[in-house]
């Protein structure tokens, strides 16, 4: 067992090398770039034989890892807001060819103006490719995320790419202790992929990118649609085994922290909920019937278990780090369309915090849970959507 | 009668492509796109009056698919698995031995 102080950033770059990636295609962009250097200085230490592609954009890094795992490689890149709206056509090539390839995101404001500091619409706004999307808490997430991606991603009824996504500077430049287990058990836990297909078996050719006319393309949406739900299953038996190798649970898809008797629920993901959790700890010694869900999977989306704590709690503030302009925070549509057609039915409220790198603080929950006991025991919402930080 | 020269592809892959939903829509079998009937598509088909024929070969040469065939007296065949109905045929033919009329299926 090593322990190391590192980055979230060097996390994810000890986590490629530790998966046994065989070709990196990436960009670099601020806060993402210190990924990319490091598995650069792994490969000119001599420490790892990765195959690096230096390419002229995001699109083209995206296009390459394309490439790299039609020909059977486990390919892996990084990148960041402006970068991944690039790569945005490409995600979808990647999901539609069912390709495994594992990508860190580092969620970053979108421009204008200007910003490189934490925001999750860039991942949020890439929903709808096809992509799976754990979003870390902490440093030690983003390594263990990376290793488990490669698993879920590759099982033989998924075959789905998947992101994983860390706050910029919150995770990505701080050093924390991060726990890596010896590359024996690694590779035990994670064989070589197993690719259904590959452009480089000779004997066996193939050819990708096919055009499917109105009469087909109808069910190749459907297969990727049921390869998503299979994901479910998937992530929490691997989650599982991965505890069980590596003493860190993540067999469900929704952390749930001091919920069991709680009345009110903070409910969101990424770093933020590591703050949240502190915060719970606090109120908690303070007499308040609060706990924290951290939604770690938001693609697939954990309907079940949030329908599960939905049922037991009075209240959930959703902690939305994100915005869908026109709508409202994007965790807090999404948790209220699933619980739409059950019978559990919770006040919720969606609370706009730390976009653009804004400080999320316990004070600031504290003042989230006083407000929304003060709508619980009055039964009366004042507003969905609370624009919490606004200099009013 | 001439035959489509894709009759033993035809055969092969009828027998050997079993699954064609692959995920990724992956094209697992070389040649196995002669199971997919392009004349479906037609909405003009090329009507062939055989006396006014010369056999210039000028409809079999400019045919992009291939669907014409030649029989054993160098006559044209059409086959109508792969046809478009383009119209190519027609156009080029000297002698209008081919017209394209509106098909009602």
């Amino acid at each position: 067992m090593v322990k190391k102080v590192v980055s979230g950033n060097y996390a994810a770059a000890y986590a490629a090398k530790h998966a046994r990636v065989e070709v990196v295609a990436a960009y670099p962009i601020t806060p993402q770039t210190s990924i990319i250097e490091k598995i650069a200085e792994f490969i000119a230490n001599g420490e790892s034989d990765i195959q690096y592609v230096p390419v002229e954009s995001e699109h083209s890094a995206m296009a390459a890892c394309i490439g790299a795992s039609a020909t059977g490689a486990r390919a892996f890149t990084a990148t960041s807001a402006q970068g991944l709206a690039l790569m945005h056509e490409m995600l979808h090539w990647a999901s539609g060819a069912r390709l495994p390839i594992v990508m860190v995101d580092v969620n970053r404001a979108m421009a204008p103006p200007w910003s490189v500091w934490d925001d999750q619409t860039d991942s949020l706004a890439q929903r709808d490719t096809g992509w799976m999307q754990f979003y870390a808490e902490n440093n030690q997430e983003v390594y263990d995320g990376v290793l488990m991606a490669f698993k879920v991603a590759e099982h033989k009824d998924v075959q789905l790419p998947a992101m994983i996504i860390e706050s910029a500077f919150i995770l990505s430049h701080t050093y924390a202790i991060v726990d890596m287990p010896p590359q024996e058990e690694i590779d035990e836990f994670l064989p070589p992929r197993k690719p259904l297909y590959t452009l480089t078996d000779f004997d066996n050719p193939i050819a990708v990118g096919a055009l499917a006319t109105p009469a087909d393309y109808y069910e190749f949406r459907y297969k990727i649609a049921k390869a998503m739900e299979k994901a479910k299953e998937v992530i929490k038996e691997v989650g599982k085994e991965f505890g069980e190798r590596f003493g860190r649970d993540y067999s469900q898809m929704i952390e749930l922290y001091k919920t069991e008797d709680a009345d009110i629920v903070f409910m969101g993901m990424g770093s933020l909920m590591g703050t949240v959790k502190e915060a719970v700890d606090v109120l908690r010694r303070e007499g308040y019937k609060v706990g924290a869900a951290k939604v770690r999977w938001f693609r697939p989306f954990p309907s079940e278990e949030l329908y599960e704590l939905a049922k037991n709690v009075q209240g959930i503030a959703v902690l939305d780090r994100n915005f869908s302009f026109g709508q409202e925070g994007i965790l807090f549509n999404e948790a209220k369309g699933v619980l739409y057609n059950t019978d559990a039915k919770p006040i919720m409220k969606d609370y706009i915090v730390g976009i653009g790198g804004r400080d999320f603080t316990v004070e600031d929950v504290k003042k989230i849970a006083n407000d929304m006991l003060k709508i619980v025991e009055s039964g009366k919402l004042d507003e969905e959507v609370d624009w919490f930080h606004l200099k009013r | 009668m001439a035959e489509s020269p894709f009759k033993a592809d035809i055969e092969r892959v009828k027998k050997e492509y079993s699954e064609k939903m692959t995920p990724g829509a992956v094209v697992y079998l070389p040649g196995s796109s002669v199971i997919n009937k392009t004349g479906s598509w037609r909405v003009f088909i090329p009507e062939f009056n055989k006396d006014k024929c010369v056999r210039c070969f000028l409809c079999y040469t400019y045919c992009p698919e291939p669907a014409i065939y030649l029989d054993d007296e160098s006559y044209p065949v059409f086959d109508y698995d792969y046809c478009k109905g383009c119209g190519i045929c027609a156009n080029e033919c000297p002698t209008k031995a081919i017209v394209m009329v509106r098909e009602v299926k």
